[in-house]
Order: structure tokens, then sequence, then C-alpha cells
């Protein structure tokens, strides 16, 4: 696989001002193969045990702070140790068995410097003393300054518990899996004759991390993560179609209640039902009503990427000069929250070890916060927001969103869909992205409808939508009292690192924007 | 020299068999990285790292699991490989999974000229300045807000034993350099483009001189962009916006997409669903090519496999498990350099030609239904106006079928990126819809 990464590595982060979302089945052939092993013992039930060096990662604590003294021995204004330990777990179901399955352990400690605005970073998978000297040392190279003192020991913080398992994955057995799964199968092959092919993904684990500062702190966080994806193919008068669902949170077995295993097996049948049926919008520009839910992506491109403070720091935002401007209708409120009990986009801490929080990011329709890691939050001179985040120990932290969603507005669905006169409504998506400068985004509709008259009508599938982020936003016009979060396993990718997302929407109307479609003759 | 990469495979497979498993193919890399940012002239960030991975795919009564870790010390690799063994024993019997047939393994190797020692030996300050130079082409030229240069170099090895007889591992390296800049627009507008490569060898990259002064000139015309018309006409793509629908139209001759229903592709072999003027070959075998490799993820030998001849597919890529599925011979699921045979006209030629259209330079968003071929992509590029290249177009869409596009294939250019691994000429679409305003 080397050259393959080294190659993807260097092109996701050659695309700077480029950001990509991604539903969980166009991540699929993107698997991380790079692991570690169970040398650590089974993942602790208590979140913070009382000596996690020891006992997560086998190091002494003096070891943690000797390679603290050697980051920080020719100048550091911030240094930090990220200890990261996951076992993940995924079980393939294809043509009615269990077709495949794969536990990956991957360990390591990623060791950064800042100095000024500027970043050392490296790190090991080996964690031995020697290693963690040797990853100091590497990491500090750059710098040039005399010593920063370092601390002379580490004090716990605490931290809140917004997705603590009962039990943890490590202790859940592929027996208690596999009758879950097959049973999934079994209800998504009987829910229409039409269905010729059923696959299901899942996938499931346990992340423990450790994140000691040069100021003393450190903490500890516990994450949980399960993600189920049904994919369907099915066959009409000689015609094929595929689709699907998914859901995903950071939560534990109990999360697949039997209400939420049928309504995912509806909606991906549903959605690909529909396609024999469905067709292209008309080309060019018009009004677009967002479905309640997955059609938080709007938010995403449209504004959340933009307000990360890395770019408005390097002024390549396009919205790098207007905070404190109003930039949408008054009824607009965006938060951006990590506080959710449960969430995909959910954290207690970010992986700088702040607290995560609620940031409101639009407040009234006026732009109010960014979000910050360290780096950002010294330059503007606030405190951070908890939104500093990494895909691994494999890389430096960067501002980053959680849960993006919009607050509740005064209008009801069926008044704004009665509203448009020739226009669409979206529904599902597979993916978005946006350029942070130029501000022009877009998303693709996996399904939604021709809205005739104020009626939805026809189904359509296979559309992309671009627009402009500001321009977008003062053209929402309508904003629905349904606001909820979409319970999809998003994965959100900046300068080569992903991470898991939420993201949410009441139902909206933007009033215009490019909509991709055929026009017939 | 002894190997150590294939002595660890050799080790997690003898600890596999005794475990129990009938079959054994483990894979292992090792690889080191560097990279090295800069932004207007001052550095930005440094990064250093070295990477190993195992990853064990195994065969207990025919039942099969993979596994990953990087511990590879004795005691943590035992219990790692006896719990993995273990987790397989629970599974169901898939009677299409078998070890890689030992005829296909390569034995010999190709002289492919895939490592080159000067960018491991290379030193920070060499690598910086490098940045620096690329940089100064981009950080503080006229309306220019912020620019960034990266440089970037790895080296590894890759390699795998089996239990019925693989044996073999490869040294390759990777060294690239990007540039990005941001302008100062249109109102708030902040367009910014980039460019840069990446090659096996040192030597093969461009200066850094002039991939920051390509990084200019595409950001530069991003300047003034507008949103163009709704129109059906013309598409002229770029070579490199060509390469990413070369990528969209193979990408569902992959052996699981065909096998699971959900390929455009499945049961169409030889027949001609696109323009005959189509004709692709993967070559793996290419000496310093970054798309080469001496053997695939199943140890099967590396060969030239025709993709698309005159129009009509040829092989799917196929490893030996959804082969087996699909009752036929495997060839390979790893892509080597993807080859469109050229045309004998340049851009300018072209566009000359075509008169009026769309020009089309890279792709926003969007995406495609492997099913059915259906897309839908946003778009930047210019308008074709007189026979040239004209204003500066973005915010539009394109879309329609990936199979009737290619059916509307007018024109493959003549002027393929050489130092890619998907060497894709300028191409030219009859016919293509376009959502502007």
């Amino acid at each position: 696989m080397t050259d393959f990464l080294l190659r993807r590595t260097f092109l996701q982060s050659a695309a700077a001002g480029g950001a990509i979302l991604t539903a969980p089945a166009v991540l699929a052939g993107c698997s991380k193969s790079s692991t570690v092993g169970a040398s650590a013992g089974p993942l602790a039930k208590s979140p913070a045990p009382a000596n996690p060096f020891e006992e997560w990662y086998g190091l002494d604590e003096a070891a943690v702070r000797k390679a603290m003294a050697t980051l920080s021995s020719r100048g550091a204004d911030h240094a930090d140790i990220y200890f990261q330990h996951t076992r993940n777990n995924s079980v393939v179901y294809q043509d009615g068995i269990i077709a495949r399955a794969s536990t990956t352990v991957m360990q390591g400690v990623g060791m950064r410097v800042v100095v000024g605005g500027k970043v050392g970073y490296a790190y090991s998978e080996e964690l031995t003393p020697e290693a963690l000297e040797r990853t100091a040392k590497s990491a500090a190279m750059f710098a040039t300054g005399s010593p920063t003192p370092p601390p002379a020991s580490f004090a716990a913080v605490g931290r809140p518990d917004r997705y603590q398992l009962v039990v943890p994955w490590s202790e859940v057995g592929v027996d208690e899996k596999l009758p879950l799964i097959q049973k999934v199968a079994k209800m998504a092959r009987a829910s229409d004759p039409a269905i010729d092919k059923v696959s299901v993904h899942w996938t499931d684990g346990d992340e423990r991390v450790l994140v000691a500062t040069l100021d003393g702190k450190y903490v500890t966080d516990v994450r949980p993560m399960t993600r189920l994806s049904i994919e369907l193919t099915a066959k009409k008068n000689g015609e094929t179609q595929s689709g699907g669902s998914n859901l995903a949170a950071r939560d534990g077995l109990g999360f697949y209640t039997d209400e939420r295993l049928k309504t995912v097996v509806e909606e991906a049948r549903d959605r690909t039902l529909v396609l024999f049926d469905a067709r292209r919008p008309q080309a060019g520009d018009m009004p677009v009503v967002l479905a309640a839910g997955a059609s938080g992506i709007l938010l995403h491109e449209a504004i959340g990427h933009g307000m990360e403070a890395d770019f408005n720091r390097k002024d390549i935002s396009i919205y790098a000069d207007m905070l404190g401007k109003k930039i949408a209708p008054d009824f607009v409120t965006i938060v951006d929250d990590g506080t959710l009990d449960n969430e995909r986009g959910s954290l207690n801490v970010d992986d700088e070890g702040n607290e995560a929080q609620r940031t409101v990011l639009v407040e009234n329709g006026v732009l109010v916060s960014y979000l910050h890691d360290r780096i950002s939050a010294e330059h503007y001179g606030v405190a951070p927001t908890g939104s500093g985040r990494r895909e691994s120990y494999k890389h430096a932290p960067l501002p980053r969103m959680r849960a993006t969603y919009m607050e509740n507005g005064p209008h009801s669905r069926d008044e704004i869909v009665a509203s448009v006169k020739n226009g669409i409504i979206a529904e599902t998506f597979t993916n978005g992205q946006v350029q942070i400068g130029a501000g022009d985004f877009t998303f693709y509709i996996k399904n939604g409808w021709l809205i005739e008259d104020g009626k939805v009508t026809a189904p359509i599938k296979d559309t992309n939508i671009i627009g402009n982020g500001p321009e977008a936003l003062r053209k929402v016009t309508m904003a629905g009292n349904d606001s909820k979060l979409d319970t999809g396993g998003w994965t959100c990718g900046k300068n080569g690192q992903g991470v898991p997302v939420s993201q949410g929407l009441p139902t909206v109307l933007v009033s215009g924007m490019n909509v991709g479609g055929e026009n017939r003759a | 020299m002894p190997n150590t990469l294939l002595d660890g495979a050799e080790l997690a497979v003898a600890l596999a068999q005794q475990a129990g498993a009938d079959g054994v193919f483990a894979s292992m890399s090792r690889s080191r990285q560097v990279s090295l940012d800069v932004r207007d002239q001052e550095l930005e960030k440094v990064q250093e790292s070295t990477d190993t991975s195992l990853r064990l795919q195994i065969y207990v009564d025919g039942r099969y699991s993979v596994h990953g870790t990087n511990d590879l010390s004795p005691d943590a690799l035992n219990a790692f490989v006896e719990q993995a063994v273990a987790l397989t024993r629970a599974l169901e019997v898939d009677a299409y999974r078998e070890l890689p047939d030992p005829s296909r393994f390569a034995h010999a190797q190709p002289a492919l000229a895939l490592h080159d020692p000067a960018v491991e030996s290379q030193s920070l300050d060499a690598r910086l300045e490098r940045a620096m130079a690329l940089n100064a082409r981009l950080a503080g030229k006229d309306k220019v807000i912020s620019a960034s240069a990266s440089v970037f170099d790895g080296s590894g090895e890759r390699g795998a034993v089996s239990s019925n007889g693989f044996a073999a591992s490869y040294r390759s390296t990777s060294t690239g350099m990007y540039g990005n800049v941001t302008l100062r627009g249109d109102g708030d507008k902040r367009p910014e483009d980039g460019w840069g490569m990446h090659a096996r060898q040192l030597a093969t990259l461009q200066s850094p001189a002039s991939i920051g002064d390509e990084a200019m000139r595409r950001a530069r015309l991003r300047l003034g962009s507008k949103k163009g018309p709704t129109t059906k006409t013309t598409m002229v793509v770029s070579r490199d916006a060509a390469a990413s629908l070369i990528v969209r139209l193979l990408g569902p001759a992959s052996g699981d997409a065909v096998q699971q229903g959900r390929s455009m592709w499945a049961g169409k072999l030889g027949q001609r669903l696109v323009s005959e003027k189509l004709d692709i070959v993967s070559n793996p075998l290419i000496p310093g090519a970054v798309g080469s490799y001496p053997f695939d993820d199943e140890g099967a030998a590396a060969f030239e496999m025709p993709i698309l001849e005159n129009g009509a597919l040829q092989h799917y890529f196929l490893n030996s498990y959804y082969a087996r599925k699909l009752d036929t011979a495997p060839t390979t699921d790893r892509w080597g350099n993807i080859i469109v045979r050229p045309g004998k006209r340049d851009l300018d030629t072209i566009v000359s030609d075509v008169g009026t259209g769309v020009y089309v330079t890279s792709w926003l968003g969007g995406n495609a239904d492997t099913t059915t071929g259906d897309f839908s992509f946003g778009l930047r590029g210019h308008l074709i106006e007189s026979g040239r290249v004209g204003a500066p177009v973005g915010e539009m869409n394109v879309t329609g079928n990936l199979l009737a596009l290619f059916s509307a294939l007018q024109e493959v250019g003549n002027d393929p990126f050489e130092h890619s691994m998907l060497r894709v000429p300028t191409l030219v679409f009859r016919d293509v819809q376009f959502s502007g305003t």
C-alpha cells in the first residue's frame, strides 16, 4: 500500500483550500491500513483510570515528562503530546452470508510544537521511552529558540461525559453482532420483490485518547462509534438501480433498536425503488427547498468550512471580513455543537484537550464566531471553542466542525413547499465540497422531488447543486419549525484528514441555486 | 542483506498456521515520510513520520477474515494472531474464498526503477529551499492574499508472504511539490487555484519556479469568473479534468461493483458501449512511472491489460474472489498507469475547430451513479468563443450519463501529461447539457 498511500496523502494535502464531505458509501474504498497490536489491554470501562499513561499505553509518566522537555527544548509557545489507541471492527454481509470480517488496531503518539504560527509535528507508532524521545526531537527540530520550561508533573483535568457505554465495543463478541446483521439483511431482502442484492456494512470501535500539554495538564477521553450501512440493488423490467441508507452514532449495541433498524431498511428500500421512476429536473437556476435533516449539508458547505478560523487567520476564507456583519435573515441561527449526547459529531474534549462546546456561528442572521483551535484562538485573542480535531495521531489538529445545524425558523414545511412555483425539494445526499476562498460550494442530491405549482410531484435523482456561500445564505427566504439532526454517518475531509461529523436543518427554502439538470427537447 | 520486512511477514504466517489457519496471506509495508509547508515565505509546518503495517488475510475451514496491526513485538503479535484466528472460526463458510492461485505469483521482478535514493537523502534545508523557491513565485505578487507551497518526500517498501509459496517485496519512492495561491477577487471573493506534480524520481520533478508559475497561471485565470449560460453545446475537457472523468468511467469496472450488480458495465464485456475513438490500457510495467508495480495485492505478476478497445470493454478489474463469484478467470484489481491512446491534435487546434462551447478545466463536487452512469458535476472553466478560450466561468453544472457522454466523444487530443499515473489527453464531447444562468 505504500506508494498508493504516499500518493493519496500528498494529493489530499495538496488540495489545500478544498474540503470534501462524504457519505460512507463513497468512502468505502478508502480503507485505512495502518494498525496496531493488542499489546494494550482491553479498554477500561472507567473513562479515567488512575494512571492512564501506564494503564493505557504502558508508559511511565516520567517518560512523557521527559519527552515534553525535549519537545520544548528549542522553544515553544505551546506543545502537546497526543496518545491514541483505537480498535475498529467491521463486518460485511454480501450474497446471503457474512462474507468478511476484520479487526484493525491502531496505536501511536503524535507530538506537536507551536512557535509563533509555525508547527513542528512528528509521530511514532512505537510506545517506548526511546521512541518518545526520538519523536520529540524530530518534532522540535525546526525550532531555533532556547528551552521553554517543561511541567514538573501532569495534573488530570475533568471533562463531561456524553457517550460512555455500559458495555464497550471491545467486549461485544462477534456472536452478538452477526445475528443482528443477518436480521437486517433478511428484512431488506424481504422488503420488496424487486430487491436483487443486499449488502450490509457494519463497523464498531472504541478509541481512547490522552492529551498532555505543556502547561502540565492532561485529559483523557474514550470515544465509541458505530455505523450500519445497507446497500441494495433492485431489478425491474430489465433495468437495474442501486441505493441505500445508513445510520451512525457514538453509541453501543443498544443503539440498534428494532425501530431504528426498521426505519433504515425502509429508507434504503424507498430510496432505491424510487429511482426507477426518477428523472432529472430542468437545468438552470431555480428555488431549492432543503428537506429537514440531512440537508444540513447546505450549512456544512456554504458556511461551516468558511468559519473554520485557520482559513480566516490566513485571510483565505470568503468570510474573513464578515465577523459581526449581517449575512442572513433574522430568523437564521446556525450552531456548531459538540455537546449533544451520543451524536456522531459529538466530543467530550477536542483533540487538543479543550472541552467541546456549543458554538453559535450565526445568531439572528449575524456572524458571531468562528470555530477555533488553540492557534487561531491565540491569534484572535479569544477562548478556544473546542474545535481542534484530528483524524488520528498521524495528524496535527485543525479547526473542524462537529454537529452543524440551523435552529427552528418561523415557517411550516407546508407553507414553504406551497410558496414554490417551479423548483425542487432535496432529500438525500451523497457528498459535498467547497472552495473556501471563492465561496463556491456544491452538494449532490441522490433523491428529491420536483415542486410544481406549490405541490411535490415527480421524483428526481442524481442532481448536483452549486452555489456561492454568502449569496446562498442571503437567499434563505424561509426556514421551517421542524429542525432535526440527520443520523447518517457523515465524514468530513480537510487537508487529508477525515473526521466524523453530524448535520441538521429545518425545512429551508433557498430562493435560487444552480441545479444540474437536463432540458428535454 | 536480510529482509526484515519479509521476516516479519513470514513470522506472522507461521504464527497463524500454528494457531490453526489453513491459509495465510501476510502483506507488510513500511514507509518514511517528510513533508514541509511554507506560507508567504515563512515555514508553516514540518512533519516527519514512519509507518509500519501488517495485514493478515486468514483462511480457516472455508472461513475468511482480515486483520491489521503495527505492533510487531513477538508477544503482541502472538496474541493478536490467536485472536484473529479465533474470530475467523466464528464466521460463516464462504465457498468462494481461497488463497490466490500460486501459478499467477510473480517470481522474477521486472526492473521498474521505482526507487530513487536521492529522494531519501535530501536534507531538511534542501527541501526548505525548494519550497521557498516555489513559494517565491507566488507570495507577494499582484493581487496575492496568501500563497502556500508544499514539498513531500516518501520512501517505503511493501511485500507479502503467503502460506502457499509467495514471498517478495519491493522498494519505492515518491516525491512531490505543490503550490497554491489565493487572490483578491471581486467583492469578498478570494479565488484560488494551484498546481503540483509527483514522481518516483527527484530529477523528474519540474523546477520549483515552473511549478509555481503554473500554479499562478491557473489562479489568475479564475479572476472575474462568472456563471455561464444554460446551454447544450460542445464540451472540451482539459487533460487534468479528463483524467477524473476516466476514473469515473472505469471505476464501475471493478469486480465488486460488477458482481454486486452496481456497475453500468455488468454483463457488457466485449460490447461497444462508448465511442470507438476510445482505447485505454492499464500498464503497470513502465519504468519509473508513478502507477507502476511488480505485483498486485494477491502476489500476481503485473501485466499490461487492455481495458477499452474501439469503445468495447475488454476486462474487468477482478481479484480472485470476485472472479470465482463471476465464474471467470481473475485479472487484477490494481490499476497500473492508465493510458488513453492519444489523438493527433493539440488543444489550440481543437478549440479553434470547435468554435463555440465550454472548456472545462476542473470539477467541483458532483458524483455519478455507478449502476446507471447518471452523473452531475460542478465545473470551473472558460467559454469557448470564436475558436478561442475566452471568459472564465464557474458556478455551473454539467449533467448527463457517462456512457452517453463517452458515446458522444468527438475527439481525443495529443497532450497527456507524461508524468501522471492517468495519462489522459484533452477530450471533446458533443451536445453536453450545462446548467447556468
